[in-house]
């Protein structure tokens, strides 16, 4: 940092010093972490769905926004993404590292990630990914892009988006569900929910701006 | 230190500004229809959160205890961040941030033989910098990626909302503006036409341009995490295709911990849009390895901030995370729309936070642009009590022009010192009610004042003052307790 910067730096923080200055925190020992962990949580943090209940929930808030739901069992996986990807007419799809190819149906043209081309046409159709967590409440699935899941423009550049998500992996409440990657925050991170959208004209919600216009969602028992 | 907020300190008053566009029947009935929708749609989600008072609740705890140890926060940040391989620059006021911007694109620009060009994830802190006029003079072209910010660059406006810029512009007009600046001469007006136009124009600009441009919801001291909340996907094509990432962010925008995000993210989407969430957030944490781009700067902006913190009743004004819920909920927004407040920072919010960034210098009518219904209080997911800020700052105006304007000597201040003379001082004050009992008469018809003479002619010429009445409560409280007292004693007692 030039020092130019660093002066900066240390105006802003004593002006900022300054404005605290009678405040009690520095009165009274300044304590950030035991003020910080007797901050008020009323709020829920825990679900209190049952299972059924809570899967349901996640289909209905994620068909709420544009995307279409399907349920399946693991070995009737493969049968499920064929279908999907035969209601939408879909031939070729990119597939994340990771991404348990036992489940790709046959007659599906694979377009690996490491072979991804992002100025490719064929490649910026399709993708199919798994997730780190879902979402029942806000009908959200969280990418933390590692295995299975993608580097972030694999999700973004395609126009359709298909996303397996296990039972397991729904969670209730947004809390519980940030919970789950509590440990791994600092890993690039996007929340979807939906395909795309914009309310920017006239505040008519449109499908489709920039990011996948489809999205589909593959829901495993 | 120069505090610049766009161009807000050479705004015309907020009543002359509000006068031109009230005429504007277009302007209402746009500006009408898009805060009822969006106030509906909010009102259905937050119904749905049963726990919205307790969100708020910690919400707002949450933002005052950051203040209150701001320093260390964003000095954890900065460590944090550097630790992940971003770069941590300061800024004291928008001159500074500019420089510090355009620099570091001009630099790397030269290095790598990029074109100059840049692409933008809606940023209102870029809007209070004025950072494309600086960039278009240093010979760098901007280009807004979200579909309002679009709308308002082609069309050479002004954002007149913070979460939906351009919220003043119909179909129509937003058609008018893509045919002529895309050369699309056929486009249609339908808002998927639109929408469309917009996608097929940004496509290859999102492909070829190397350095993206973003601002921030929120910043994770803890992590050294960044967190952006969109619904396009434009702000995850800036985020995540360019080789090179700056973001600037007030300072106020930091939070202590990853957990604190759970809050915010349950109650920005619900506020700000009417959405359970939004459809895409995206948190990155310095530069990651193979995802993304390979250099990211982040510029924490003061710019008046600090000078905020420091009065106590006001600095609520900080916690601010940019919902727009006030706008669409205050009346007076709703029927003048944002560009009568002569500030990027609209309706409620923009009234205690634009003249408070510049000092109380400028804009110092905006305090006065409410009719303090408290609307905007009642959904403010962060709590902020802007009644009592308006109130606040009023107070201080007054204060300002009786210390500037000739020192006391102005009408109006001889006045109010002697009204305060006058309530201090009950004899005075009987004496004067009694005077002004017999004056009024020659004014009064059929118990009403019509007209006042001299400086109290603007009171009454928009509205009738009721006569003084023949005997005043004060007189009136006064036999009444005389005669109480002639009573006899026990029957006080009851009972």
């Amino acid at each position: 940092m030039a020092d130019n910067a660093r002066n900066t730096k240390e105006i802003i923080l004593s002006r900022i010093r300054a404005a605290n200055g009678d405040t009690a925190a520095t009165v009274f020992a300044p304590s950030p972490e035991r003020d910080w962990q007797a901050l008020p949580r009323a709020y829920q943090r825990k679900g209190e769905l049952g299972s059924a209940e809570r899967v349901q929930l996640f289909a209905e808030r994620m068909e709420d926004y544009n995307a279409s739901v399907s349920h399946s069992d693991e070995v009737g996986l493969r049968q499920a993404i064929s279908d999907a990807l035969n209601k939408r007419g879909k031939e070729i799809i990119v597939v994340p590292n990771g991404f348990p190819e036992e489940f790709l149906p046959l007659g599906v043209r694979v377009i690996h990630e490491d072979g991804f081309d992002a100025a490719a046409s064929a490649e910026r159709e399709n993708v199919i990914t798994l997730c780190t967590v879902a979402i029942a409440a806000t009908g959200t699935v969280v990418l933390q892009h590692g295995v299975g899941e993608g580097e972030r423009r694999l999700s973004l550049l395609p126009d359709y988006h298909l996303c397996i998500v296990r039972e397991s992996q729904i969670k209730e409440a947004v809390p519980e569900a940030m919970d789950v990657f509590a440990n791994s925050a600092t890993r690039p991170t996007t929340f979807i929910s939906g395909p795309s959208a914009t309310s920017d004209i006239e505040m008519t919600r449109i499908k489709g701006v920039h990011g996948p216009r489809f999205l589909d969602v593959i829901i495993v028992r | 230190m120069t505090v610049r907020v766009a161009d807000a300190a050479s705004a015309a008053k907020f009543p002359i500004l509000a006068n031109g566009l009230v005429e504007d029947s277009q302007i209402r009935q746009n500006v009408r229809h898009a805060t009822n929708v969006i106030q509906n749609k909010r009102a259905r989600v937050v119904a749905e959160q049963h726990d919205w008072q307790q969100l708020r609740e910690s919400a707002s705890k949450i933002k005052e205890h950051t203040l209150q140890y701001l320093d260390r926060y964003l000095e954890e940040f900065e460590s944090a961040c550097i630790r992940a391989g971003g770069q941590v620059h300061w800024a004291i006021d928008a001159d500074d941030a500019n420089r510090i911007i355009v620099g570091l694109m001009q630099n790397a620009i030269e290095k790598n033989g990029w074109t100059r060009e840049v692409i933008k994830v809606k940023t209102m802190t870029s809007d209070e910098i004025g950072l494309n006029h600086a960039l278009k003079a240093a010979g760098i072209q901007p280009h807004e990626t979200d579909l309002a910010d679009m709308i308002i660059q082609l069309g050479e406006d002004k954002p007149s909302h913070i979460v939906v810029p351009a919220l003043h512009k119909n179909r129509t007009q937003v058609r008018e503006i893509f045919a002529r600046k895309m050369g699309l001469p056929e486009l249609g007006e339908k808002p998927q036409d639109l929408t469309d136009a917009a996608r097929n124009y940004l496509r290859d600009k999102f492909e070829k341009v190397k350095i993206g441009f973003s601002g921030a919801n929120y910043l994770i001291a803890e992590t050294g995490g960044v967190c952006v909340v969109e619904s396009e996907g434009n702000g995850r094509m800036c985020l995540t295709l360019p080789e090179m990432l700056i973001t600037v962010a007030g300072i106020e925008k930091v939070i202590p911990r990853q957990q604190d995000l759970e809050v915010f993210l349950q109650l920005l989407p619900r506020s700000a849009t009417g959405e359970r969430m939004n459809p895409y957030n995206t948190l990155w944490t310095g530069v990651h390895e193979g995802d993304g781009p390979r250099e990211f700067h982040i510029v924490l902006l003061d710019n008046g901030r600090s000078s905020i913190l420091a009065d106590k009743e006001s600095r609520q004004t900080l916690h601010c995370i940019r919902c727009g819920a006030c706008l669409n909920a205050c009346p007076v927004y709703s029927r003048t729309g944002g560009h009568a407040y002569g500030s990027i920072y609209a309706g409620p919010i923009g009234a205690i936070l634009t003249p408070q960034l510049q000092s109380m210098k400028h804009s110092q009518s905006l305090p006065f642009a409410s009719s303090l219904c408290g609307a905007c209080y009642e959904v403010c997911p962060v709590r902020i009590n802007i009644p009592d800020v308006l109130l606040h700052l009023r107070g201080k105006v007054v204060e300002r022009q009786q210390n500037s304007l000739s020192r006391g000597v102005s009408i109006e201040a001889v006045a109010m010192k002697a009204a305060a003379f006058i309530y201090a001082h009950p004899r005075l004050y009987t004496l004067g009610q009694k005077f002004a009992r017999v004056a009024q008469k020659v004014l009064v018809r059929k118990g009403w004042i019509h007209w006042l003479p001299g400086m109290l002619g603007g009171w009454t010429a928009v509205r009738d003052v009721k006569q003084l009445p023949d005997e005043p409560f004060r007189e009136w409280w006064a036999k009444r307790e005389a005669a109480k007292r002639d009573e006899p004693m026990e029957k006080s007692y009851g009972g």
